[in-house]
């Protein structure tokens, strides 16, 4: 049913997004103007355990009062709490979509500094779960390496745990401003591509599975495979072995990682 | 070509690894020019060797030919081994390509002494100079200073590095007469005394003019060698709290002592490499520019040497029960801090937290405190279950039964050293 419907506040409602973080905020919007028993969030055309006993309403996500939310959050706590909410969403983990909207609910209740109140389940739900997605996208700074190929791109292939390509972006056009790159999340099939102007969400047509490999690795410039050797090479010899720890080297750069670091393959 | 190549940066980055500096953190150039590269965040580790070490920089030296003989240095002139030397263009490139790649967030550059200290710092400024300039390169640059280097190339080197550092190497002067008797303790005082100064004049410059040209602008550094002099903690610890004091060090590193000569004034071939040690100084370290310490309260006449067993926080607090227990619901950060167990952000979540409620052991546990070591110092609202007035001794005997250090479980032979 749709969302302007009358629904008596003590039903309980599972409502129903387009998956997109506009789409999550309009239905936090809906949710808490309509004054619903929210029992979850679900992406609509996706399969999800859906509650029985819950009606599904579905949300059409709307940019207005999307963006009231995100203004009114704005207000209340700092702008760092604000993107944690995001980052929170980013994280793609069961039951989040709830947290996140306990959490405004709780961040618009009155309380000052509600963000500072770390006793309050939520809040420290979004706290820890923003740290790890932050994490992950530090992590993808850090592991992306680039292979240069014969028309100038610099592509690289990741499959983060979480979705952080769209934090990705700035740092990576600041840092590479005067060279084209690629950064593709083989897992999620779509990436950002940079053209020394602006940046671009783009997704690859690979006709067959192994198409990531024939579109891109037989095309090397001349250079990459010196400069893959030479910093293999490097990373060998910086190595003290008498102080040798792989505990933490692993702890460090755990292995799901390897397969994309040029060091580790 | 290549294999030559292959070869130098084998020789030049197993000559550097002994610097422990990895640091890329604390300058804020930005890509100004539509260049390559920034150095405004907090750095970036882009891999760790299997030793667990970070790899943020290209850490190399421009050449292992050098003229004085440093005991503890595999690069002394003394030493048997292959001598190789990059060229300017070389560094150039190799920081380039690695650069683009994402492989590093810029190159650390030392040398070996050739001819003389001018002559091998002209060449040090000239592959940042090119770096900056031709190559438009905004990455992070950290230049070695070399002792008795003259002003103008200091200065000219501070305008193109983010951070300079000279290494002290040796904690105290007989040792240093001792093992490094080509080198003088004010060789190397000076540089840091000008640089201080200039970075100070510099930093006064950028708030009237805000175009004002970058001067170091991460600072400056310096390193210690542990355990290859004799020296105790304390030495140590003063050392480096008259460097953080008295020059404006960014950061000292402490560097485990690895045995690379059979010179008997050392410690021989085969002797373990003091990892325990310099992870107690870290944390010494960490205290005294975090938490608040003051260096004499953890290392002094009557505690010269850090308790390998027990982190330095957690000894002290045992040496001063008196200022315990503190209550988590009441008291000012500054006392929090010095809760063992409770690090600096997990002290920021209590007061921020407790104004909504009174704190239990739950919340506390669930912020992230170490309860283990915590509890017998601090009061909270929840009942306290299991309180005696515990002697020192016993709360070390109980916090030592549960947890065992991570050191000392590698077959003990850590722990001898200092038994």
């Amino acid at each position: 049913m749709e969302a302007s419907s009358i629904i008596f506040s003590d039903k309980p409602v599972n409502v129903s997004y387009d998956g997109t973080w506009y789409g999550l905020l309009t239905a936090v919007f809906e949710a808490y103007s309509k004054k619903w028993n929210v029992s979850g969030f679900s992406i609509i055309d996706k399969e999800s355990q859906s509650d029985f006993f819950a009606e599904k309403v579905i949300v059409v996500t709307d940019e207005t009062k999307s963006q009231r939310v995100w203004l009114g959050l704005k207000k209340k706590v700092p702008k760092e709490n604000c993107i944690q909410l995001y980052r929170c969403y980013l994280s793609e983990m069961p039951g989040m979509e709830f947290t996140i909207f306990s959490c405004i609910k709780f961040y618009f209740s009155g309380f000052d500094s509600p963000h500072l109140a770390y006793g309050n389940s939520d809040v420290l739900k979004i706290s820890q779960t923003s740290k790890m997605v932050y994490r992950e996208k530090h992590r993808m700074e850090a592991f992306v390496r680039f292979q240069r190929t014969a028309d100038d791109l610099y592509y690289a292939g990741i499959e983060p745990d979480f979705n952080v390509i769209p934090l990705l972006s700035q740092h990576f056009a600041e840092r590479y401003a005067d060279q084209n790159w690629l950064i593709y999340d083989i897992k999620r099939k779509y990436g950002i591509y940079y053209d020394q102007d602006k940046v671009e969400e783009i997704t690859l047509n690979f006709s067959n599975e192994a198409g990531e490999k024939t579109a891109v690795k037989d095309v090397f410039h001349d250079s990459e495979t010196l400069y893959q050797e030479l910093w293999k090479n490097y990373f060998k010899n910086v190595n003290i072995p008498s102080r040798r720890n792989i505990k933490l080297h692993v702890q460090h750069v755990p292995k799901r990682y390897w397969k994309h670091l040029i060091e580790k393959k | 070509m290549s294999e030559r190549l292959h070869e130098k940066l084998e020789i030049l980055a197993d000559a550097a690894k002994y610097d422990v500096s990895c640091s890329s953190s604390g300058s804020k150039r930005k890509n100004h020019n539509k260049g390559l590269g920034e150095a405004t965040g907090s750095g970036i580790c882009h891999t760790y060797t299997e030793d667990g070490r970070c790899v943020s920089l290209l850490k190399i030296l421009l050449t292992n030919h050098c003229i004085f003989d440093c005991a503890y240095c595999v690069t002394r002139k003394s030493n048997d081994i292959k001598r190789a030397a990059f060229t300017v263009q070389e560094v150039v490139d190799l920081t380039m390509n690695f650069y683009r790649r994402n492989y590093i967030e810029g190159l650390f550059l030392s040398s070996g002494i050739f001819k003389n200290a001018d002559y091998t710092m002209e060449r040090l400024v000239s592959v940042a100079k090119k770096l900056r300039t031709e190559n438009k390169f905004n990455g992070y640059i950290h230049l070695k200073t070399i002792p008795g280097a003259s002003d103008e190339l200091m200065h000219e080197a501070g305008l193109w590095a983010d951070r300079l550092s000279v290494n002290i190497e040796i904690p105290t002067e007989s040792g240093l007469k001792l093992l490094a008797p080509d080198k003088n303790i004010k060789d190397m005082i000076e540089p840091m005394t000008y640089l201080k100064k200039e970075i100070i004049r510099t930093k006064e410059e950028s708030k009237i003019f805000k175009s004002a040209p970058l001067f170091a602008p991460a600072g400056q550094s310096t390193q210690m060698i542990i355990g290859a002099s004799g020296e105790s903690d304390k030495d140590i610890m003063h050392t480096a709290n008259k460097f953080y004091k008295g020059f404006n060090l960014k950061r000292v590193y402490y560097s485990g002592y690895v045995p690379i000569s059979n010179d008997n004034r050392l410690p021989e071939l085969g002797s373990a490499v003091p990892v325990l040690r310099e992870n107690r100084l870290y944390q010494t370290d960490w205290l005294m520019r975090f938490y608040g310490f003051h260096v004499q309260e953890l290392l002094n006449d009557q505690f010269p040497n850090l308790d390998p067993e027990i982190d330095p926080k957690l000894s002290w607090a045992l040496r001063n029960m008196a200022f315990f227990p503190v209550d988590v619901n009441t008291a000012d950060l500054q006392l929090i801090l010095r809760v063992p167990g409770i690090g600096v952000q997990s002290a920021q979540k209590i007061v921020g937290a407790r104004r909504f409620n009174k704190l239990g052991w739950d919340h506390l546990k669930k912020i992230g405190i170490a309860l283990n070591r915590a509890k017998y110092f601090i009061t909270c609202n929840s009942p306290i279950t299991d309180r005696k007035d515990y002697t020192e001794a016993k709360i070390r005997q109980f916090i030592l039964n549960e947890s065992r250090s991570k050191f000392l479980t590698n077959g003990g032979q850590q722990y001898n050293l200092f038994g």
